[in-house]
């Protein structure tokens, strides 16, 4: 029970993760992948008649189910294995958020961005709304995030979602190097 | 009720991407900056497990638990693989969060994060409506 309650090394966490996908797969032919219940919220809630979000949403319920999980999941971590923490980062990227102005790093996420406080400020809104937005409309023009691309679909040896995660990796470099030095400073 | 199992697996990842710190907003920024190989061993171990379950399942031709075939769907390439993955990248470099650690965010009290999620679900509703018109 201590050992659960240190946080978990990669070469724990990264095979537990791995095992989702015969999970899935043996407990009804589900394809692991996350983004897809954006889009089935989306055709449950808002429809507006979009073709796209015309389908029988109900037929792909498990996938709700599945993130709802994920929900309870983060719950039961954080309230009975001791998931909330500072994180122990490494010393050149401490220096570097510090520089470029982040001060609390007390906990999982850094308070002066992620808090309803900031969110009414111009830093908060592009943290949480823009970026927000950015994740959901790009997942689904890529159609899949890193759960149905870089390791579903890299572990059933599928090009296209190679490239993806190529993509995704460009994206986020060029982001964190390029605009999050002047996004934090907002 | 057969939807439980997927709620249980579900709960299963969430507190795996909370006690490796894969919802951490700092180890994302950590990985982007290529200053620790935490995420890099997570993602990459994550795949080779994958790989080596899903060539067991071929090769003993392991049948689900309502004894169907395992079938993998094609993902078929699109220009949206790059366009999108890339503004996806972008994202997630900024919010420090794939979609799944959104979820799990939400759930491990960093409830702001419910803000990042509705945006999220506007974004995917925005490319429903605009899909016509982008390169797919």
């Amino acid at each position: 029970m201590e050992f659960l309650k240190q946080p978990w090394p990669w070469y724990i966490a990264g095979p537990l993760i791995g095992l989702i996908v015969p999970i899935l797969l043996l407990a009804g032919n589900k394809p692991f992948g996350i983004s897809s219940s954006l889009k089935h919220i989306c055709a449950a809630c808002i429809p507006a008649n979009i073709s796209f979000f015309k389908y029988d949403w109900k037929r792909e319920a498990w996938n709700l189910f599945f993130v709802a999980g994920v929900v309870a999941g983060g719950f039961i971590a954080a309230h009975f294995l001791n998931g909330q923490h500072a994180v122990k980062l490494s010393a050149d990227t401490t220096a570097v958020l510090k520089h470029q102005g982040i001060k609390d790093f007390s906990g999982l996420l850094p308070n002066d961005i992620f808090s309803f406080r900031q969110l009414l400020t111009l830093r908060g809104f592009v943290f949480m709304v823009v970026g927000g937005f950015l994740v959901g409309f790009g997942t689904r023009w890529a159609n899949g995030c890193t759960s149905g691309h870089s390791i579903m679909g890299i572990a059933t040896l599928q090009w296209p979602s190679l490239v993806a995660t190529c993509c995704f990796m460009i994206g986020g470099l060029v982001s964190t190097w390029f605009i999050l030095p002047y996004l934090i400073k907002l | 009720m057969r939807n439980i199992k997927y709620l249980i697996a579900g709960a299963f990842f969430g507190i795996v991407l909370v006690k490796s710190e894969v919802i951490s907003w700092f180890r994302i920024q950590e990985m982007f900056r290529l200053q620790a190989f935490h995420m890099y061993g997570i993602i990459g171990s994550a795949i080779v497990v994958g790989m080596i379950s899903v060539f067991i399942i071929k090769k003993f031709n392991i049948k689900t638990t309502a004894g169907e075939e395992v079938v993998i769907p094609k993902k078929e390439f699109s220009k949206g693989n790059i366009f999108g993955g890339l503004i996806f990248g972008v994202g997630w470099a900024i919010t420090g969060a794939c979609p799944g650690p959104l979820f799990a965010q939400i759930g491990s009290g960093f409830l702001v994060t419910f803000v990042t999620l509705l945006s999220a679900i506007a974004g995917t509703w925005v490319y429903g409506l605009l899909r016509e018109r982008l390169p797919e």
